[in-house]
């Protein structure tokens, strides 16, 4: 009996069993890193906003604190978006003529309002709460990245799930001092794990990874 | 009258339900939930054990669906499916204020205090606003009229609010034009009516107790001499004014104090549901039958009724009678009492011979201690009766108090419409301005009023929608909804409410305030001032104590409070004379009674646009979106009549189609049909639904019409109701085993006042049903933090439908429309269960909210693959949307058929005016996705995190959910189970406690307190 296949064949399954398993792989590592990107995440994009507002200049430079502007940051699960006439509290004095605050000086005279390109976002179905956040110790700079170094705001961390799970399961990794949750740029310290320790004792954090703690 | 019809008379064939009905001993100790259940050859507990128990396979369009197909499109979904899960979260913008208001905080909801009118009085509200959108409707808890509860229609006002086939823009025949033209227009016609003083000049309001509104239309009349005010609410009082007058001489008002009640005697009346203090008595009644131990005391109802009410399904006795025959029992009872005039020893027909002596044994036992009280449908001649069995039993000033009028100028309203119809026929009117109603839809049949109306020059419509009225005349303005107008109201008890906007007109309506400033040349007067105004008079003329710290403090304390201090009426001492109470009016006619009831879900019609309350189950019959004839079970079989047989009902040569619904609890020869259905212009949800009931309503007989007429048609029309939509199965099986006897699991526990002191356990499980520790898994450790739990008690539960409609607004919960809900996708997250005990045509009917009951041993959580629906240490059984693949594993093995699954695209995402209703605390649900009751965790959560803020733990009564806030009274109960303080433990150790379906070993957390009846010893069977 002559044979089914020819000899060529043997050299032609192993590669393709080989380039199949790649392939599929290399599909799949394709996946995931589209997944992580930029691109899909929009992390660390610097996104267009009609006034180049600078976290850096107005925390570290003028030593601004995060609550002059976002007021409801302690006691509301929005950290609230200051109002046209909060810029302008400073803004009817220093730099009036400033052609990039052209803008505000506009929203303030006509009553409508500035519309920011959102940064941070998460899902509708994903209620997060500041308030409780800044109660137990989680500084800004953890989800924010640190904002005191950046010239134009972006989006620091992916805000997957799973990001969240991480500090939700380690707390201690992640939690500092109440007085320094509103430092701009901050550092965790050497012994962060022991201070951690005991700041989650301290603060009576509970490790909530159930569902309903974000979704309802 | 179409050749197939044929005139129904008693004497038809009877049918296999009079064979049964009259089956001597056939009264059942078993539970049943319609009449196919009861007739008993056991399909229904059979389909009970299936999720969708009429198994319908709908929407396969023409030809069905084969196995090809359905596998073709599996694929495509299952492809297709796959892609939706790369999409990307949408950019989104932030636009913060210009200028933020002071108190607002992004996230943090705002209450304020406000009134309801309806039917023209108020009840005390506190609405919540979600960044100045008003998203929920609140009682407010210290105002009198309703101490937190509400019902169904003050519920279902915020979707009204938010309607979007609201009238928009003001229009000139049809066609949209400006304000500046309306008001030119009108200012032409005004003119002419100044020189003539008005002559020409009729307003057309429902009823007015706001003290500023009659203000504004007296000042209108002096400068308008000739001008008339005309009022009238379809669903109106006459009734009730006429037998006050009757009684005292003059018009009052009657207020009961039923926390003094012991004993309580109900004539025909549904007082604890659409009444002006409807809420307020519920509460106090509740409050007399709470037990607490076996040696609590409870108050006792005696209910006579032509058809089952929310009032009469807590009756310890249950009287059916024909409403035309309460005349005639009340005149019996009032002689029983001893009062002197207007009494006959003559019981009607159908009163069993002891049950007058009994009750007025009761009554006279518990002198100063009872109440008489009788309803609207009742002819004044019954309301002159109680006002004097009162007085003869010395209640007056005790259990029931009289007061001035709360209308500000009370008058008979028929008359009043049928006056204003007489003088536009003679053409003595040349501008007529209605405001608020819809006669054309709701006049009594005999009263003309389109005819008549067209023969004014000027008719201009204020209202919500573009109805019928507004459709005939040559202005129609929006109105206002009362969460957009400043303005004022009475409550029940004269105490006035500041009705203050919870945001600005959506469509620039004015209110009726405004109209009356337009028609007086002020048109640009805002109603803010004119209410403030007409207070700032009344305190410096000394009638309201402004206190020692001015106006301005009285008005912002009026309006953070909810009500002006000192404005509730004094009681009035009233003598009853009974010698006026005309003699009985014609012997009790025979044959066929109609009772036109106003519906228990749109009222008189005008909330026919609400979508809401069409897709509520009404109480007993479960119809939605639909009204029908109700008619007992012995009748129908007489007249040989099936549920969904058309039938024609002529009155005095008026007819009206209607389809029949079975009903027990029904009188004999006795038939209901509520008003409120049949509108030909109400929107897109309200056109076409139901039978209009008015077109058979005069003003003779505007409730009770004897002498009725029913043909039967060849037609059928298929009815909706949800009677047998999620069953729960009665019978249960200690095992798998086929020989195993199935038992009752007794799913309604009831008892009398005798049996549970006696034995106080009679409510409890067999000691063998335990199931303690039937599990494979070990047991989870509950006793940290907190551990979430509810009760219900079945002895105050009325059954009024409050929170399902609660549950809706709170919960962004989806309509479905009649198809759907014929389905069996109807996706409310609280239902009350209606369970009939004995006789078909005299069965008890009780109530059952059924909701999640957050089992520990949860069946749903086992079969879901994907860990949608898991378990919270704090005891609640969570359901997560976004990880819901819709597998209905879950729905399908839930025995308490709680779980509601988005069949279709339900949430509406596209009409824009919808956005603002929803609560943003809770997700909108999408296609595909299982849901259901969550104890409204989005509260929970909430609280919780204030609570971690301040440093302290969630109180006791801290939470509660949207259905035990709305409650009137009180039956839902929710807490925390391991404080031992808190409320819902003390309740849950009571001995009535019961978990439903305890053999499954489904540890449920939400339990029920058994039903305790309290009857009169002397009234046997």
């Amino acid at each position: 009996m002559p044979q089914l296949f020819h000899r060529s064949m043997n050299t032609i399954s192993r590669v393709s069993i080989v380039g199949v398993t790649l392939l599929i792989g290399g599909l799949g590592y394709l996946a995931w890193a589209v997944n992580q990107s930029p691109y899909y995440t929009r992390a660390k994009l610097q996104l267009e906003q009609p006034v180049p507002f600078s976290h850096k200049h107005h925390t570290m430079d003028d030593g601004i604190d995060c609550r002059y502007c976002h007021t409801s940051v302690e006691n509301s699960g929005f950290a609230g978006i200051p109002s046209t006439e909060t810029c302008m509290t400073c803004h009817s004095q220093i730099w009036t003529n400033s052609v990039m605050l052209e803008p505000v000086r506009a929203s303030y005279a006509t009553g409508h309002s500035l519309e920011w390109a959102r940064v941070n976002a998460l899902p509708d179905f994903v209620y997060f709460n500041h308030s409780i956040h800044v109660k137990k110790g989680i500084g800004c700079t953890t989800c924010h990245g640190q904002l005191g170094e950046m010239p134009i705001t972006w989006k620091e961390n992916t805000l997957y799930m799973r990001w969240c799970i991480d500090c939700h399961k380690h707390p201690e990794q992640y939690v500092r001092h109440r007085e320094d949750v509103f430092r701009p740029v901050y550092d965790p310290p050497k012994d962060q794990i022991a201070m951690g320790r005991q700041l989650v004792k301290d603060y009576k954090i509970r490790s909530l990874i159930t569902c309903d703690t974000c979704h309802r | 009258m179409a050749k197939h019809m044929k005139d129904l008379k008693p004497q038809d064939a009877p049918t296999d339900l009079v064979q049964i009905a009259a089956q001597p001993g056939s009264a059942r100790a078993r539970f049943w939930r319609s009449v196919e259940e009861w007739e008993g050859d056991g399909a229904v507990e059979k389909a009970a054990a299936k999720e969708f128990p009429r198994g319908r396979v709908p929407n396969t369009g023409p030809g069905g669906l084969n196995r090809r197909d359905l596998l073709k499109i599996m694929g495509a979904s299952a492809g297709l499916a796959g892609l939706t899960a790369c999409t990307k979260l949408p950019p989104e913008r932030i636009v913060p204020y210009v200028r933020q208001p002071e108190e607002f905080v992004p996230g943090i909801p705002l209450f304020y205090a406000t009134a309801m009118p309806f039917g023209g009085v108020g009840r005390g509200l506190l609405v919540e606003s979600h960044m100045g959108r008003p998203t929920k409707v609140e009682g407010n808890p210290d105002h009198s009229s309703s101490l937190g509860g509400t019902d169904v229609f003050g519920q279902a006002s915020v979707l009204t609010l938010y309607d979007p086939d609201r009238s928009q823009t003001p229009s000139h025949f049809g066609k949209v034009a400006s304000w500046e033209q309306f008001i030119e227009d009108l200012g032409n016609h005004l003119v002419d009516e100044r020189s003539t003083g008005g002559k020409g000049l009729r307003i057309l309001t429902g009823t007015i107790t706001s003290p500023t509104l009659a203000d504004q239309i007296q000042s209108l009349l002096n400068e308008f001499p000739g001008a008339r005010w005309h009022q009238y609410e379809p669903c109106g009082r006459d009734a009730a004014r006429e037998g006050s007058r009757l009684a005292f001489g003059q018009y009052a008002s009657s207020v009961y104090r039923l926390d003094k009640a012991e004993v309580v005697l109900s004539l025909d009346s549904d007082f604890m549901f659409g009444e002006p203090g409807s809420l307020r008595y519920a509460r106090d009644f509740a409050g007399r039958r709470r037990m607490t131990d076996p040696s609590g005391s409870s108050n006792r109802l005696y209910a006579v009724e032509s058809t089952p009410s929310v009032t009469g399904s807590l009756a310890d006795h249950r009287l059916q009678l024909r409403s035309s025959a309460v005349e005639g029992l009340a005149r019996a009872l009032a002689s029983a009492v001893g009062v002197g005039g207007g009494g006959s020893s003559e019981p009607p027909t159908g009163v069993p011979a002891d049950w007058i002596a009994a009750v007025a044994n009761d009554l006279k036992a518990h002198r100063g201690a009872s109440l008489v009280v009788t309803g609207d449908r009742q002819p004044a001649a019954v309301h002159a009766l109680v006002h004097a069995m009162n007085q003869a039993l010395g209640n007056a000033g005790q259990t029931v108090v009289y007061t001035a009028p709360l209308e500000a100028n009370p008058t008979d309203e028929t008359k009043s419409l049928k006056d204003l119809v007489t003088a536009m026929d003679a053409g003595q009117v040349r501008t007529l301005i209605l405001m608020g109603v819809n006669p054309i839809y709701n006049a009594p049949a005999d009263v003309p009023f389109l005819a008549a109306m067209q023969k004014v020059d000027f008719r201009v419509h204020l209202g919500l929608f573009i109805d019928e009225t507004a459709a005939q005349c040559h202005w129609q303005i929006p109105e206002a909804h009362y969460l957009e107008a400043w303005g004022d109201v009475r409550c029940y008890d004269g105490t006035v409410s500041i009705i203050q906007p919870l945001i600005a007109p959506l469509y620039g309506g004015r209110s009726a305030l405004e109209m009356l400033a337009i028609l007086r040349g002020q048109t640009y007067a805002s109603a803010h001032d004119v209410v403030r105004d007409y207070w700032q008079r009344e305190a410096v003329a000394g009638r309201v104590t402004a206190g020692g710290a001015g106006f301005e403090n009285f008005w912002e304390t009026s309006l953070n409070n909810g009500w002006v201090e000192g404005t509730a009426f004094a009681p009035k001492q009233a003598a009853a004379n009974a010698g006026a109470i005309p003699a009985s009016s014609a012997a009790i006619a025979e044959g066929l009674e109609l009772v036109l009831l106003p519906s228990p879900s749109l009222w008189d019609g005008s909330l026919a646009s609400n979508a809401w309350l069409q897709e509520l189950p009404q109480p007993f019959t479960k119809l939605t979106w639909d009204n029908a004839l109700l008619i007992s079970p012995g009748t129908a079989a007489q007249l040989g009549l099936k549920r969904e047989d058309v039938v024609k009902v002529q009155v005095e040569g008026r007819e009206i189609s209607a389809p029949v619904f079975i009903l027990p609890g029904q009188a004999t020869n006795s038939l209901t049909l509520h008003l409120g259905y049949g509108r030909t212009l109400a929107g897109a949800v309200g056109t076409g639904v139901g039978a209009n009931a008015y077109s058979i309503r005069t003003s003779l007989a505007p409730w009770i019409i004897t002498g009725v007429r029913l043909a039967k048609t060849n037609a059928t029309y298929h009815l909706v109701t949800t009677q047998n939509n999620h069953l729960i199965e009665q019978n249960g099986q200690r095992s798998e085993e086929e020989s195993d006897a199935a038992f009752d699991r007794r799913v309604v526990r009831v008892g009398t006042l005798d049996e549970y002191r006696s034995n106080p356990e009679f409510a409890q499980d067999p000691p063998d049903m335990t199931t303690e520790a039937q599990s494979l898994y070990p047991p989870y450790d509950y006793s940290q933090g907190y551990s979430w739990g509810m009760s219900i008690d079945l002895n105050t539960c009325i059954g009024c439908n409050a929170c399902v409609v609660a549950c809706y607004a709170e919960n962004n919960i989806a309509v479905v429309g009649k198809d759907e809900v014929d389905n069996g996708r109807d996706m409310q997250w609280i239902r009350v269960d209606t369970y009939f005990r004995g006789d078909l045509e005299n069965p008890e009917a009780y109530n059952e909210i059924m909701l999640c009951q957050h089992c520990e041993n949860a069946p749903c959580e086992y079969v879901c693959p994907v860990g949608a629906t898991v378990h919270s240490p704090e005891g609640l059984n969570l359901m997560v949307y976004n990880r819901c693949v819709g597998t209905r594993y879950c729905s399908n093995n839930c025995p308490y058929k709680v779980r509601r699954f988005n069949f279709k695209l339900y949430s509406d995402w596209e009409t824009p005016s919808f956005y603002p209703l929803r609560n943003p605390d809770v997700t909108v649900r999408s296609r595909g996705v299982m849901e259901k009751c969550t104890y409204c965790v989005q509260r929970i959560m909430e609280t919780k995190i204030k609570a971690e803020r301040e440093d302290r733990v969630v109180e006791d009564g801290e939470i509660l959910t949207a259905c035990q806030q709305t409650c009137p009274t009180e039956a839902i109960v929710f807490g925390n189970l391991n404080d031992p303080n808190s409320k819902v433990t003390k309740l849950k150790a009571q001995r009535r406690d019961y978990g439903l379906l305890r053999d499954l070993n489904t540890r449920p957390r939400t339990t029920y307190l058994a039903r305790l009846k309290n009857p009169n010893p002397e009234i046997k069977g």
